[in-house]
């Protein structure tokens, strides 16, 4: 549907199909057409392609969807993600809000940088800091460990890892939420009598809840899609990834194939209904 | 009184730089500068938004630059309204009461009286994006004074609203300050505001106060060229205005003006310099105001100079080129006639 509309939008009506001849088609639209189309192209046909093999042999996608290796793993996966992103929403949060209302300044910028430190590095680059930082011996991990949190081979080591890489997709979309809430009417609400935690609580966050809501989608997006970087710290417990690597190495291309098809499943649905949610969440932030 | 001593705040390319100010209980003070001059950043430290950087500002005697806003007592108005957009214009208005925990019925009941007093109490249901923009300003001012704040601040509240409106709700704000007797404060762009609402005004420039008067000073000697320019007049004078066998005129104490505006009452009256002819002899024309006065000072600047003509105890301010006042003889202490035609003299209501 959505196609559809950017065709109509592309060719008004008296230029499309029936007048095509009658019309000169904008001929740079169109090359621009045809070169995007290879990147749609290659998501469908990928899409198509293991859709139609694995939709051939019904059983054996049931057999596999169901195991509870492959059920509690994506669990797994979607629940250590739910998890760093709730850590990210308690940490992230006061971040992102400070950097919105703070003056541009040198130190300001380089806040930012090292926020956008995970976007630029290889994931094992990322993977193998959180190791170092997290191992047994590492400056964290040891003091952590003594009071019983081990992070090596994990569930925490998973949620740190995750943690790492979403947390600019997060933070950076919540800061653009605040931004976009005139800070005159933060002061309003002070000089009526709100300390700065009830403005911040009455008056900016209702403002700005729909991007504290796609912010976190998109760094559980990202967090359940990650691999290099959690399994440097935690090769287990298998999130997805490292079941369907390890699937792969070992039992060869049909099960992982099938794995690889549930996870497409669920997680476009688990999107779908999130993106639907968007709609009712945070309907003030259109208002400012 | 809230007193103002060496007021500096620097916050990134605007700053105040040692401002000055006393301001009376009751006074309605108006604050009046080019863009850029720091008047907002003056009131939002009044407010509490900001703490200065040196300076203080006490009211009745409490220093107060080091309060939270909420423990200050005043309300602010800016020019974009400032609406909660998720509340409904009642819950804008009742905020404040809601902040200090106030009996949900009470506070039901102050809202429903301050917006049937701004003329706005049929539309507390509604969501303020569906309010036109005069509406929202009264919700606005409705939401500040609910708190009864010992002082009001108004950020250029008038200037997003068309020219029907704004003079409306300049009205309406007299009415308020006269009712409510809050100190209020406001920065304005407009010069009628000066002469319908100010009791005195403030002229801001770079940051400092270069000026405080009531209108008539300020117009009559203006300190910089910001304010000479911002309304072209400065024959500045406070009268009375009746109109008696269908003339229109104007008592200015010992002298009086013809005018055509058909206003009575309490006004502000304006003459521009250029308008106003400077003759040796009286002479027969259409104009119907002339004066006989003396030269009491001549200032030499630009193209113009000023001249200024003492009429009856009223001093008028003259635009003659040097040749003309070289023509004329003109020496501080001659004897002169100023002559003007009655559509020059601009009258603005208080």
């Amino acid at each position: 549907m959505k196609m559809a509309t950017l065709l109509k939008d592309l060719f008004p009506p008296y230029a499309s199909l029936s007048g095509w001849s009658r019309r000169r088609t904008d001929r740079c639209i169109l090359g621009f057409c045809l070169l995007g189309s290879v990147i749609v192209g290659i998501t469908v046909l990928a899409l198509a392609n293991i859709a139609i093999t694995e939709l051939a042999d019904p059983v054996h996608l049931f057999e596999v969807a169901t195991s509870s290796e492959v059920v509690g793993s994506i669990l797994l996966t979607f629940g250590a993600g739910l998890n760093a992103v709730l850590l990210l929403i308690l940490f992230g949060t006061p971040l992102a809000y400070v950097l919105a209302r703070s003056q541009p300044s040198r130190k300001k910028e380089m806040v930012e940088s090292i926020i956008d430190i995970p976007l630029i590095l290889p994931h094992t680059v990322a993977g193998l800091l959180v190791y170092l930082l997290f191992m047994r011996r590492g400056w964290l991990g040891a003091p952590l460990s003594d009071v019983g949190l081990a992070f090596e081979d994990a569930y925490p080591g998973t949620v740190v890892a995750m943690l790492f890489v979403a947390s600019p997709f997060y933070i950076n979309t919540m800061r653009e939420g605040f931004e976009k809430v005139p800070v005159h009417l933060e002061n309003v609400a002070r000089t009526l009598g709100a300390t700065r935690l009830q403005t911040f609580w009455k008056v900016t966050l209702p403002l700005s809840f729909r991007h504290m809501y796609n912010g976190s989608i998109l760094a559980w997006g990202r967090a359940i899609g990650e691999f290099a970087a959690v399994i440097m710290i935690a090769y287990y417990p298998f999130i997805v990834s490292t079941l369907i690597y390890y699937s792969f190495t070992t039992d060869g291309i049909r099960t992982s194939r099938s794995i690889a098809f549930t996870v497409i499943i669920v997680s476009f649905a688990v999107f779908l209904v999130l993106r639907r949610l968007t709609r009712y969440v945070g309907r003030y932030d259109d208002r400012v | 009184m809230l007193q103002i001593t060496g007021l500096a705040k620097t916050l990134g390319s605007f700053s105040l730089k040692g401002v000055n100010l006393s301001i009376e209980d009751g006074e309605y003070f108006i604050v009046l500068g080019p863009t850029g001059a720091g008047k907002t950043i003056l009131l939002e430290t009044i407010a509490g938004i900001h703490t200065p950087d040196t300076g203080s500002i006490s009211m009745n005697g409490i220093e107060i630059s080091r309060m939270d806003p909420k423990e200050r007592g005043v309300g602010m108005v800016y020019q974009d309204y400032m609406l909660f957009p998720h509340l409904t214009v009642g819950e804008n208005i009742g905020f404040g009461l809601k902040q200090r925990s106030i009996d949900p019925a009470a506070v039901r009941e102050q809202v429903r009286d301050v917006a049937e007093m701004l003329g706005i109490g049929h539309l507390l249901e509604r969501s303020p994006e569906t309010l036109s923009g005069g509406e929202q300003q009264r919700a606005a001012i409705a939401r500040a004074l609910i708190i009864k704040p010992r002082i009001l601040l108004l950020d250029e509240p008038l200037s997003a609203l068309d020219v029907t409106t704004r003079e409306r709700l300049r009205r309406e704000l007299a009415t308020i300050h006269r009712m409510m007797k809050t100190t209020i404060i406001h920065i304005t762009h407009h010069f009628e505001d000066l002469f319908a609402l100010a009791d005195r005004v403030a002229i801001m420039q770079d940051g400092t106060v270069v000026q405080v008067g009531t209108p008539e000073e300020i117009f009559q000697t203006p300190a910089t060229e910001f304010v000479a320019s911002f309304t072209g007049m400065e024959n500045v004078f406070h009268g009375r205005a009746r109109i008696r066998d269908g003339e229109a005129r104007i008592e200015l104490g010992p002298i009086s003006l013809r005018t055509v505006a058909e206003i009575e009452g309490d006004v502000y009256v304006g003459i521009r310099p250029e308008e106003v002819i400077v003759s040796r002899e009286p002479f027969e024309s259409s104009a119907v105001n002339t004066f006989q006065g003396s030269v009491t000072e001549i200032r030499q600047n630009g193209m113009f100079s000023r001249i200024v003509v003492d009429a009856g105890g009223v001093p008028f301010v003259c635009a003659l080129t040097r040749q003309s006042i070289r023509r004329l003889g003109l020496a501080e202490g001659e004897a002169v006639y100023l002559t003007f035609k009655a559509s020059a003299v601009h009258a603005f209501p208080r």
